[in-house]
């Protein structure tokens, strides 16, 4: 053979060699960072072969402000505004579970009005939390109106908040034993006209977004999670209530006053993303015949708040908590030893919790389903890092 | 018209099945099924709606307990039982056996949250699983806290992972903060802390923060 | 004699002469013009780094519509904005993205750091993770405190934004 047939040769072995590709090749990274539409703050990595995702890798921790450590640096008291920003428009549920706790470890007995009231507000920034969730749940799908409507009707509810305790979202209400004031005069009238108005409105988000064709192509079928997948990886909240199981800790280990309250737990039993999605928007329906309840049964007047020392402290021992907030069990876990600020304190979040339910959604559905799996999981990035 | 219907009627949605074609608009109701399955008694007084009388309360908790100390002897050591909560400390070596003894002879199916306290002057670490239940009604308000004690010169303990999948996640975050290594866990990275840190475990007790 | 004056010296001379007269006629007219683009069309990326991030989208709902102001909330790529919204908390993890996020951006580009925890570490001064304040970082134009500012503050911290556009010069 001549010496320019054999370089042809050694050239088309090489040609060959350079062109057929390998399964890594095939695979394509995306990073789904902290800066996207829709939530920022939380970053994903996906690999990608063709339009289906094989590989996904969660990588949280871009608003992780070390929290539980600076819990043991404040007294109990200092501790309510820093441990209400994880999520500030449910400020009230997070506080909440920390003031029994609190109360728990120091043995306080909350006056039977500031149940009440405590209870009110936990249920009215359930609205606000889910009206929000809703409105980005808008943006991430496309659809303009479900951003704008919730986040319009979000605002009467922000109203009464800020007639109750003074801020519209970081309130710092719920203290270790009680609340900080009182209602003030003609909120139970304003109130139940907000919630008659509400549950009208209720029924026409139904049609828009429920009923819509497109909203139902985008999520039925989409991001299925069977019942038993759902126990083992220990998701919580609205996202183990669409799998089938009808778990609320308002029901299950009933706090303060909610045995007195007569609700159904909403559950559904399909497991896919339009569950997920449906599941929350029922809560809010059941939410508003509960704060009829609550208004109906408060006591018309009491103390609001137990008489506290200055620096409440109480014997060594440690005590487990939890409350049923928007996104699901939020537990505390504090451990004193008998001085004034807290030994430890461990927050244990549904965001964080159903974060483990991401991969593994995720892999085997297509590109296109991510936003809807992603973001019908409930998961708030500011409260999953602490 | 069609929603305030769709309000008080429930339509059964097909498990498991995608809807395949369009639904039209105007004849589309909700199809929810709202299952309203309830454990509570008709009669719905305040009394009947709690889920253990207060005398069945210490019982359930003393007898699982009970059952868990017949079966390991005196590995076990019983720090507290309270209505709704029991804990138990364990030695690290022990931890996996107690744990699928406890998940398959009670209904403890997933573990709520896991907690690293660092103890210097007993030159120890201990780490508390909060097992908690969905399936067996009893069980579901009462939290089992399985706890062990590490030394923290060398701080390992074997990994729940293959027990309870739900502590994936929970173990690298304590990983990071206390410093214990779980053996037998697929990942043990940092999580949440940035990629530079070079510092000691952040919720170690001679970590002080900037000015305190 | 005219032959020798129309050289290439005396054209250029003539033509940067002529260039003066313009810039000076026309800087005063194009600059509004140029600046009245701007202001009414500041288009923030979407980058919202904590908790803060709650009363932006509450500011781009209807009560308080920021959108008759040109700001347009959930916008896709960050190559065609020009104005960075640093929403609430810089932790050590999130500062090379939001230095990366900054970089991108095509000049002319505008900072608006909002709330306290942006403007100097705020509540979580004190936290191992939290930068004190974002001006390390990039260079910031107007400081919007709060914790959260409501949505009328970041509203008149747009409009500041606005004035501080308006008074500068076009290059």
């Amino acid at each position: 053979m001549t010496d320019f047939q054999e370089k042809v040769d050694e050239t088309i072995k090489m040609g060959l060699e350079i062109v057929k590709e390998t399964e890594e090749d095939r695979l394509m990274t995306l990073s789904v960072g902290p800066q996207h539409p829709g939530s920022g703050h939380f970053r994903f990595t996906v690999k990608v072969d063709g339009d289906y995702i094989v590989y996904c890798d969660p990588d949280p921790g871009y608003v992780h402000r070390g929290e539980e450590k600076m819990s043991e640096y404040r007294n109990f008291i200092q501790n309510i505004p820093h441990l209400e920003r994880p999520v500030i428009h449910d400020s009230n549920n997070i506080t909440y579970s920390y003031s029994l706790a609190v109360e728990e470890l120091v043995n306080i007995e909350v006056p039977r009005r500031g149940q009440f009231i405590r209870a009110i507000a936990s249920e009215l920034n359930r609205q606000v939390y889910t009206l929000y969730w809703l409105a980005i749940y808008g943006i991430f799908l496309g659809h303009s109106t479900m951003f704008m409507w919730p986040t319009g009707d979000r605002e009467l509810f922000i109203d009464l908040l800020e007639a109750l305790t003074g801020a519209r979202v970081t309130h710092a209400f719920n203290i270790p034993g009680g609340v900080r004031n009182d209602m003030p005069e003609g909120f139970k009238e304003r109130c139940l006209r907000q919630i008659a108005y509400f549950e009208k409105r209720l029924v026409e988000y139904e049609d828009i977004f429920y009923n819509n064709p497109l909203f139902r192509q985008r999520t039925e079928g989409v991001g299925t999670l069977r019942k038993e997948d759902a126990i083992s990886l220990g998701v919580t909240g609205s996202v183990v209530r669409a799998s089938g199981v009808p778990f609320d800790v308002r029901k299950a280990e009933p706090y303060d006053i909610y045995n007195e309250i007569d609700f159904q737990v909403q559950y559904m039993k399909s497991g896919d993303s339009f569950a997920r999605s449906m599941i929350p928007f029922l809560d809010m329906r059941e939410s508003c015949h509960i704060l009829r309840q609550l208004l109906d049964k408060i006591p018309q007047a009491g103390e609001v708040r137990a008489k506290l020392q200055p620096n409440p402290k109480g014997p060594a021992g440690e005590s487990y908590k939890r409350v049923e907030s928007a996104r699901g069990a939020l537990g505390y876990y504090i451990i004193s030893d008998g001085s004034p600020k807290p030994y430890r304190v461990k927050i244990s979040v549904g965001s964080f919790r159903n974060m483990l339910a991401l991969p593994f959604l995720l892999v085997g559905s297509k590109l296109g389903d991510m936003p809807s799996i992603y973001w019908s999981l409930n998961y708030w990035p500011v409260e999953a890092d602490r | 018209m069609n929603s305030k219907k769709s309000r008080t009627e429930g339509n059964d949605l097909p498990n498991d099945s995608p809807i395949e074609e369009h639904v039209q608009p105007n004849e589309s109701k909700v199809k929810v099924k709202i299952d309203t399955t309830d454990t509570r008694p008709a009669n719905g007084t305040a009394d009947a709606i709690l889920p253990t009388a207060s005398s069945m309360t210490s019982n359930l908790e003393q007898e699982i307990i009970n059952m868990i100390v017949s079966a390991y002897g005196n590995m076990i050591e019983v720090v507290y039982v309270r209505p709704s909560r029991m804990k138990i400390r364990v030695p690290p070596q022990d931890i996996v056996r107690v744990a699928t003894f406890i998940k398959e002879n009670f209904s403890f199916d997933h573990a709520e949250s896991v907690a690293g306290t660092d103890y210097p002057k007993e030159n120890q670490i201990e780490i508390v699983y909060h097992l908690s239940s969905y399936t067996d009604e009893n069980i579901v308000p009462k939290i089992l806290a399985l706890s062990s004690r590490v030394n923290r010169d060398e701080p390992r303990i074997p990994s729940l992972i293959n027990v309870f999948k739900s502590v994936e996640y929970h173990e690298r975050e304590t990983y990071e903060m206390v410093g214990v290594y779980f053996e037998g866990h697929p990942r043990m990275e940092r999580f949440l802390l940035p990629e530079d840190w070079a510092d000691i475990p952040p919720l170690r007790k001679d970590f002080r923060i900037k000015g305190r | 004699m005219l032959k020798d004056l129309i050289n290439p010296t005396n054209v250029n001379i003539l033509v940067g002469k002529l260039g003066d007269v313009l810039t000076k006629a026309l800087d005063l007219p194009l600059g509004y013009a140029i600046n009245w683009g701007r202001i009414w069309s500041l288009w923030p990326v979407h980058l919202e780094t904590a908790c803060c991030s709650v009363e932006f989208g509450a500011a781009s709902g209807p009560r308080y519509d920021v959108e008759r102001f040109g700001i347009i909330e959930a916008f896709g790529s960050l190559r065609q904005c020009d104005l960075i919204v640093v929403q609430g908390t810089v932790t050590r993890k999130m500062a090379p993205r939001l230095r990366m996020v900054y970089d991108q951006m095509p000049e002319p580009k505008y900072v608006i750091a909002m709330g306290a925890c942006a403007i100097t570490g705020g509540l979580y001064i004190d936290s191992y993770n939290v930068l004190p304040g974002v001006d390390g970082v990039i260079p910031v134009d107007v400081y919007v405190p709060g914790c959260p500012p409501r949505p009328e503050t970041l509203i008149q911290g747009c409009m500041l934004l606005q004035e501080k556009i308006k008074r500068s010069k076009i290059r």
